[in-house]
C-alpha cells in the first residue's frame, strides 16, 4: 500500500474519536500477545495453594484463581490465544472464501452448484455447526479454528460472490476483456485489487465474531484444552466460584468484550469508507 | 406469488434433503464403527449382530441412506443410548422449556430493540443516537454467558430476587415458573436486542428518505405522525423479517444460555449428549433445528412477500 493510501485508510480513523480507541485496544491486544512473557509479572502456570482466590491486591493487581495463579499473568497470556483463533478463522474464511466466490461468479454454471452447497451449510446455524464438526474432528484449537471458520467460509464466500459480480459488470473490466484479455488476468489485474478494501471490513467483523464463538466454545469445554489460558477457559473455570472471587469473572470478560468491541468499532469505520455500491453487501450485518 | 411460494418451498426441499445427507453422514463420520457409536461401548457381539442386522449396515450406503430418511418421515429419529428412549421424545422433553425461553427472549428483544432503535432514528446525528448506536454494538459484543453468570451474581445470589438456575415445567407448577426463565431470557436477548435495534434504526433512515416521506412532511402533517403511519410502517417491515431469522438462530444461541443456567432445554440437551457421547442424540437434534430453522426462513421469506408486494417487482 502506497503511503498516499495508507492515508486514506487512516482518515476514518482520524474522524472518529470511538474509532480510534478501537484501534488502541486492538494495537494492545497485539502488544499484550507478542510480549506476554515479559509483561506477565508471574508465570501464569505457577500454582501456590497458600494464596487461593485472594481479591486484586498490590501484589496480584487482579486476584488470583481456585490454584493461585496469578489472574493478571493468565489474562495477558490468553491474548495469544485470541490472536491465533481470531487470524486463524479470518485465514480460513478468506482462503475458501475469496476462490469459492471468484470462481462462482467468473464460471456461473460451476457457480451455480457451488453456492447451492453453500445454501446448504448455511442451514445449519454457526453454533451448531461448530458443535457437530467439533464432535467428530475431536476438540483442540485448530479444529476450533476450523469448525468456527466454516461458519464464516459461507458469509465470506456470499460477499465475495456479490462483489465479483458487479465488478464484472464494470465498463473497465468488459473493456479489458474484450481487448483479449484471460480470467487470470482479470482476477489479478481487476477483481482482487477491488476486493481488499471490503475483505478489510470483512475480516475485523469476523475476527470480532470469532472470538465470542472462541469463548463459547471454550465455555462449554469443547475448545481448547483447559490447561492452557484463555479468556473463556478461565471464565468456565470462574463459574463455580463466582459469589467467592466474582473478579475471576470480571477480568477475561472484559477482555472479551474490549477485544469484540474495538474489532467491531473498526469493522464500522472501514466499512463507512466503503464504496456505497459496495456497502450494501454488508448491511445485513445490522 | 403461488408461483414464487412453490419455487420457493422447492429450493427448502432441496436444500433440506442436501442437508439431510449431511446428517446422515455425521454417524458414519464420527470416530469409530456406527455399530459401537449407536449401542455404545457395553455392547455384546450378539446385539451388535443384532442391529447390524436391524439397519441393514451391509447393505450400500445408498440403501441405508434411504432406509434412514424413511424411519425420520416416519418420526423415527433412533434410540438414544444415554437415555433408551426413543430420540423424538427425548428432544420433546426439552421442546417446553426452549420454545419458552425463545419466546421470552423475542418479547424482551422487541420490547428494547424497536423502541430504541426508533429513537436513535428520530434523533438521527445527535450525541443520543451516537450513544445508543454504541451501546448497542457494545451489547452485540457481550459473550451471552458472561451476562448470564452476571446476572446470576447480582440478581440471584446478590439480590434473591430470581431463581438462579433449573425451570420446573408451568404444567406442573403453573406460570409462576416464568421467573425461573427471566435471567436467560434476558441474557439471550442481550445481543439480538442490540441487531434489532440497529436494523431499526437503519431501515427507518432508509424510509425516512423516500419521496413519499417528503411528500407527508410537505403537506404538513404533524413530525410524530410522519414517523408513526409513514416511517414505522414500512420500516417495521425488514425488521419483521428479520424477527424470524432472530428466532431461528435463537435455538442454537440457547445452547450456551441454557448451560449456564441449567435448563432442561434442547440445547443444554446437544451439549451434555456431546459429552455422553450419545451421537443418535445429536443427530437428531441436529436435524430438527435445520428443520425448524429452514421452516421459519420459508415462512418468513413468504410472508414478507404478502406483507409488501413491491418486493415481487425486484
Amino acid at each position: 500500500m502506497s503511503r498516499d493510501g495508507a492515508i486514506l485508510w487512516l482518515k476514518p480513523f482520524i474522524a472518529r474519536p470511538i474509532a480510534l480507541l478501537g484501534l488502541g485496544i486492538l494495537l494492545g491486544t497485539i502488544l499484550a500477545a507478542t510480549f506476554a512473557p515479559w509483561l506477565a509479572p508471574y508465570d501464569p502456570y505457577a500454582i501456590d495453594p497458600s494464596i487461593r482466590l485472594t481479591p486484586p491486591n498490590a501484589l496480584h493487581w487482579f486476584g488470583t484463581d481456585q490454584f493461585g495463579r496469578d489472574t493478571l499473568s493468565r489474562v495477558i497470556h490468553s491474548a495469544r490465544m485470541a490472536l491465533l483463533i481470531g487470524s486463524g478463522v479470518v485465514m480460513f474464511a478468506l482462503a475458501t472464501g475469496v476462490p469459492i466466490g471468484v470462481l462462482s461468479a467468473l464460471f456461473p454454471r460451476l457457480g451455480h452448484l457451488l453456492m447451492r452447497m453453500v445454501d446448504v451449510l448455511m442451514a445449519f446455524p454457526s453454533l451448531l455447526l461448530a458443535l457437530g464438526l467439533i464432535v467428530v474432528l475431536g476438540p483442540s484449537v485448530a479444529n476450533a479454528i476450523l469448525a468456527i471458520g466454516l461458519g464464516y467460509m459461507t458469509t465470506t464466500t456470499r460477499i465475495v460472490y456479490g462483489l465479483t459480480l458487479r465488478l464484472r459488470m464494470e465498463t473497465y473490466v468488459e473493456a479489458s476483456r474484450s481487448m483479449g484479455a484471460g480470467t487470470a488476468w482479470l482476477i489479478g489485474k481487476h477483481i482482487l485489487p477491488n476486493l481488499v478494501s471490503p475483505l478489510l471490513v470483512q475480516a475485523s467483523f469476523v475476527f470480532a465474531f470469532a472470538q465470542l464463538g472462541a469463548a463459547s466454545l471454550d465455555f462449554l469445554g469443547l475448545g481448547a484444552p483447559p490447561e492452557i489460558p484463555s479468556w473463556g477457559n478461565m471464565l468456565a473455570e470462574s463459574r463455580t466460584f463466582i459469589t467467592r472471587a466474582p473478579w475471576l469473572l470480571f477480568f477475561p470478560g472484559m477482555m472479551i468484550v474490549a477485544t469484540a468491541f474495538s474489532l467491531n468499532l473498526v469493522g464500522d469505520a472501514l466499512r463507512d469508507r466503503l464504496d456505497p455500491r459496495f456497502r450494501q453487501l454488508f448491511s445485513e450485518k445490522g | 406469488m403461488w408461483s414464487y411460494a412453490l419455487k420457493r418451498a422447492g429450493t427448502t426441499a432441496v436444500t433440506l434433503l442436501a442437508a439431510s445427507i449431511i446428517i446422515f453422514a455425521f454417524i458414519h463420520i464420527v470416530p469409530g464403527d456406527p455399530i459401537y457409536v449407536l449401542l455404545g461401548d457395553t455392547a455384546t457381539p450378539d446385539q451388535i449382530d443384532a442391529l447390524r442386522h436391524q439397519l441393514g449396515l451391509d447393505q450400500p450406503i445408498i440403501l441405508q441412506y434411504l432406509t434412514w430418511i424413511g424411519h425420520v418421515l416416519e418420526g423415527n429419529l433412533g434410540r438414544s443410548i444415554f437415555f433408551q428412549a426413543p430420540v423424538l421424545s427425548v428432544i420433546a422433553d426439552g421442546a417446553e422449556t426452549s420454545a419458552l425461553l425463545a419466546t421470552m427472549t423475542m418479547i424482551w428483544v422487541t420490547l428494547i430493540g424497536v423502541p430504541i432503535g426508533m429513537i436513535a432514528a428520530v434523533r438521527h446525528g445527535t450525541w443520543l443516537d451516537q450513544g445508543l448506536s454504541g451501546a448497542a454494538m457494545l451489547m452485540a459484543s457481550i459473550p451471552t454467558f458472561w451476562v448470564g453468570l452476571y446476572l446470576i451474581l447480582i440478581f440471584a445470589a446478590w439480590l434473591g430476587w430470581f431463581p438462579s438456575s433449573g425451570y420446573p415445567s408451568i404444567f406442573e407448577g403453573g406460570l409462576v415458573n416464568l421467573r425461573y426463565l427471566v435471567l436467560p431470557s434476558l441474557a439471550l436477548a442481550a445481543p439480538n436486542a442490540a441487531l434489532i435495534l440497529r436494523l431499526t434504526r437503519a431501515s427507518m433512515l432508509d424510509v425516512s428518505r423516500e419521496d413519499y416521506v417528503r411528500t407527508a412532511r410537505a403537506k404538513g402533517i404533524r413530525p410524530w405522525q410522519v414517523v408513526v403511519r409513514h416511517i414505522l410502517r414500512n420500516a417495521l417491515l425488514a425488521v419483521v423479517s428479520a424477527f424470524g431469522f432472530t428466532f431461528a438462530a435463537l435455538l442454537s444461541e440457547a445452547v450456551v444460555t441454557e448451560t449456564v443456567f441449567a435448563l432442561p432445554g434442547i440445547g443444554r440437551l446437544v451439549v451434555q449428549s456431546i459429552l455422553r457421547r450419545d451421537y443418535p442424540v445429536i443427530q437428531g437434534v441436529i436435524l430438527v433445528i435445520v428443520v425448524v430453522y429452514l421452516l421459519i426462513n420459508l415462512i418468513v421469506d413468504l410472508s414478507y412477500r404478502l406483507l409488501d408486494p413491491r418486493v415481487e417487482l425486484q
